[in-house]
């Protein structure tokens, strides 16, 4: 059986690297061949320093390098975000004994396997591209970053050799030592990735705040590049993003297979799966902001400039935008955490069902001030009777102040949204519960309120105290919140008695649904995220230091740009589905036919009865 | 098909709504109609979620209005009401669309870029005139002569204020200056809504431009007496 198994997750493995590599070859070719006219002219006047190339009849070269890029970014996203919490999993489950957990991380590297080899296939197609369309910035580049460019291709091998190990020995690594030596492997795996990672991002915040030395070695200048202002704060932002691309991806991934579940074990295990890919995402959204606001305050002391550009100037739009998907993300995985009160606990609707209203409001509340711009759009009409574009009441949640308040109070609430959903079922019988309620409470209440009366006192003092100690002040309070909150509640229900089962498999077709949501929204994020920095950099390559002078220099407006992440969301998503439809291909020949075609609450009246 | 469950919720909408629309104005400035409807989707969705949470009340809830719309066993007066529903609401959405697609003769809205990225230039600069009372105090007699008109007592209502869209900025509120460095400021009074950038479309900014009628010595004391004056702190970041 589990040679048979492995045998199984083996060969999509395979056939998707080839299949990808044929196709992506394939694709490459049809670039250089078709536009034969627009590369006869190139040729005629090219010379020694070629600056830029281009393929016209494409879209031309920054539309191309867009879409390529940005796929290539998701799909190293997920793939660098799955292995934290795969080995997480691997972790409980040999720590509690509970094989669940193990054969999640092995379902989840199995996912990781898949893309592994489409994200190096991307990665290498935008590589040549690159070099193609920008000679001589890559040119520059390479110059100053030679020496990490060998140190990526090194750690790229120990990478790939260690996934190899991790996956196709998790099964004969099962029992005693071996099994820690596995746990070893997915340590290294994720040590490895995290380089991968921080490598390119220097690259990339290069360019956005350069640090250039004239003097010195190559590894001299490189390392001088590398430490540049925004790295650090990049590097913490993108692995937690990741995170949370990867858990709100593998939830999709289970509530699309929850809802075309044939058996009564596979809708259990998808539905707890997506539990943990909601809890995963979540988990990684609260701390998010965090690292965005530090990230943000580094680009700002960087350079005023591009702070105004990205906060006050043409892309704060784009921050509007930003509120709303954030605050759809947070609604989204507040409604699946209710869901799962609702549903996977029998009994519990009536008993919640104030709370829940109460946690809904709150956020709502706050994404309406987060959603709330400093300057509105409004008609001449409108403008003339409001005396300009600024609200007086209104204009005064414009401002950091007042999102820093707001993010800070919805991520309090989907903390709690969780807590509640852990003690839902469950009778505390320690003598000690009504206290440690009551000190939980009263912690709650005291925080939410501090945090907010420094959102409003951050008004009446000079903008530097607000960042550097209002705003820290906020963050650390909710930190605090949770880390008193958690250790206490997970005491409590170490001896508490557990009224009503949780049962797994009950969550109606719009979890499964909401899941899928969830994910279109953290890559809609993403794709979001990724116009903002590149556009901040305005007309220059390399900020300050390098301009661009193709004719590619001007900045997209908000409504074009919003196609392109639509289209990279879209491109995305039907890859990641094909490559997990290829890689489950054998699970289902396994699972083979003839089962009960009980799709999840796939009729209204399944549904009904579930609700009771 | 009306239970109470419905009652609730439409209450709601219509009732923000009347006090988006009605109730603000009475005591402060309108909302512009963006915003209103903003705020009625979030309340919308925040309806959907909480109704949809149960098996129970989403059937209670979404039920009849399914069953409505299906026309399933209906006849008479629910037959008719059906028929009008299917018949208005693609002439609703017709509507909708054609006055928002029309061509009109009022300029589309606005989006404004409040604090466009000043130039290079600028925006390393620091202040050279140390701050001592005699500075802030010269720099408050030049804020009156030149800016008071427009910027009144630093709060944007000064005489000459009324005329102009958009309005002069008021320095007490707590998102103009404090928000922004002094060489951020220094740059828009040098240079004025002329000297706006590209961002900044649409140029139509009333502030004049001071850099031949002040020295930048001027300049920066105004800057100092500014700040004073409306109680306010430059941004900084030591
Ligand atoms: C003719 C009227 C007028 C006069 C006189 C005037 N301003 Fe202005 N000012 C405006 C208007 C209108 C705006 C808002 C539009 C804009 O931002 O360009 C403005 C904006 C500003 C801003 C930008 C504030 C922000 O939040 O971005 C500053 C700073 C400023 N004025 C300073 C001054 C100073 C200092 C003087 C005197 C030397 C002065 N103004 C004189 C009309 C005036």
């Amino acid at each position: 059986m589990r040679n048979h198994e492995a045998l199984q997750g083996q060969d999509p493995g395979r056939l998707n690297l080839w299949g990808l590599s044929v196709v992506g070859l394939a694709l490459l070719a049809g670039l250089l061949g078709v536009p034969v006219a627009g590369w006869a002219e190139d040729a005629a006047s090219a010379s020694a320093a070629v600056s830029y190339r281009d393929i016209p009849q494409l879209g031309g070269s920054r539309n191309i390098i867009w879409v390529v890029a940005q796929l290539h970014l998701l799909l190293a996203g997920f793939v660098l975000g799955v292995p934290i919490f795969a080995w997480l999993c691997e972790i409980v489950g040999w720590k509690t004994g509970e094989k669940r957990y193990d054969k999640l991380a092995k379902e989840f590297t199995k996912l990781l396997t898949s893309s592994y080899a489409t994200t190096a296939l991307f990665g290498g197609i935008l590589l040549f591209l690159l070099i193609s369309f920008y000679p001589k910035l890559m040119t520059y580049l390479t110059d100053i970053f030679f020496p990490s460019f060998i140190a990526y291709c090194g750690l790229f091998l120990l990478e790939t050799a260690t996934l190899y190990l991790y996956w196709y020995g998790w099964d004969v690594m099962q029992e005693g030592r071996a099994k820690v030596f596995h746990l070893f492997l997915g340590f290294l795996l994720n040590f490895f990735a995290f380089f991968i990672m921080v490598i390119p991002n220097s690259w990339a915040t290069f360019q956005a705040s350069p640090v250039v030395i004239a003097e010195g070695s190559n590894v001299a200048r490189a390392w001088a590049a590398t430490w540049n202002p925004t790295w650090w704060p990049v590097n913490i932002h993108r692995l937690i993003a990741n995170v949370v691309l990867g858990g709100y991806i593998c939830g999709a991934y289970a509530g699309v297979r929850y809802l075309s579940a044939k058996s009564a074990e596979e809708r259990e295990h998808y539905d707890w799966m997506g539990y943990v890919g909601n809890f995963i995402g979540v988990f990684g959204l609260l701390p998010l902001p965090f690292a965005g606001y530090w990230l943000m305050r580094e680009i700002y002391q960087y350079n005023q400039q591009m702070g105004i550009t990205l906060m006050g100037g043409f892309l704060s739009w784009l921050f509007i935008l930003q509120a709303m998907l954030i605050g759809v993300l947070f609604l989204g995985s507040n409604y699946y955490f209710w869901l799962g009160i609702t549903h996977r606990i029998p009994g519990a609707e009536a008993k919640y069902k104030k709370p829940i209203m109460a946690m809904l409001v709150i956020l709502l509340l706050c994404l309406g001030v987060w959603m709330t711009p400093h300057s509105l759009v409004a008609s001449l009409e409108e403008a003339r009777k409001l005396g300009g574009t600024h609200h007086p009441l209104l204009g005064v949640f414009g401002v950091m102040s007042a999102k820093m308040t707001v993010a800070n109070l919805m991520i309090l609430v989907t903390f709690m949204s969780f807590i509640m959903y852990w003690r839902a079922g469950k009778e505390e019988t320690a003598t000690w519960a009504k206290l440690a309620r009551a000190v939980m409470s009263g912690v709650l209440g005291v925080a939410a309120i501090v945090v907010i009366v420094l959102g409003v006192w951050g008004y009446f003092v000079p903008a530097i105290v607000r960042i550097n100690y209002f705003s820290v002040a906020q963050v650390l309070i909710v930190i605090f919140v949770m880390l008193t909150i958690t250790p206490l509640t997970a005491l409590l229900l170490r001896s508490a008695r557990t009224t009503t089962e949780m049962i797994w498999g009950r969550m109606p077709p719009r979890a499964g649904y909401a899941l899928v949501l969830n994910a279109v929204m953290v890559i809609l994020l993403m794709t979001l995220m990724g116009y903002a920095r590149s556009s901040s950099r305005v007309h220059w390559h390399i900020y300050g230091v390098m301009r661009d002078n193709s004719e590619y220099a001007y900045s997209p407006a908000l409504g074009y740009a919003a196609a392109f992440m639509s289209l990279n969301t879209f491109l995305f998503c039907m890859l990641v589905a094909f490559i997990f439809w290829v890689a489950t291909m054998g699970d289902k020949a396994k699972a083979g036919h003839g089962a009960m075609p009980a799709m999840a609450g796939g009729s209204p009246e399944l549904d009904r009865s579930k609700a009771h | 098909m009306k239970g109470g469950i419905h009652l609730k919720p439409a209450l709601l909408m219509v009732g923000l709504y009347i006090f988006f629309k009605f109730g603000m104005p009475l005591f402060t400035a309108p909302l512009p109609a963006s915003l209103i409807m903003l705020y009625l989707m979030l309340t919308f969705s925040g309806i959907m979620i909480f109704m949809t949470l149960s098996g129970t009340s989403m059937e209670s809830f979404l039920g009849p209005i399914f069953r409505f719309i299906s026309g399933d066993g209906q006849d008479g007066t629910m037959k008719m009401a059906r028929l009008a529903v299917l018949a208005l609401f693609p002439l609703l959405v017709g509507w909708q669309t054609y006055t928002s697609t029309a061509s009109s003769t009022a300029p589309p809205a606005e989006n404004r870029t409040v604090h466009p990225a000043p130039p290079g230039e600028f925006a390393a600069m620091s202040n050279p005139v140390p701050n001592t009372p005699e500075n802030v105090m010269q720099g408050k007699g030049l804020y009156a002569a030149y800016c008071s008109p427009c910027h009144g007592l630093f709060d944007g209502k000064g005489p000459a204020s009324r005329g102009f869209n958009p309005p002069p900025a008021n320095f007490k509120d707590p998102t103009t200056i404090a928000m922004l460095q002094e060489s951020y400021l220094f740059w828009r009074i040098k240079k004025g809504g002329v000297g706006l950038s590209v961002e900044g479309m649409p140029w139509k900014s009333a502030m004049p431009r001071w850099e031949f009628e002040l020295k930048d010595e001027q300049i920066w004391k105004i800057i100092m007496g500014e700040y004073d004056g409306a109680g306010q702190k430059p941004r900084t970041w030591e």
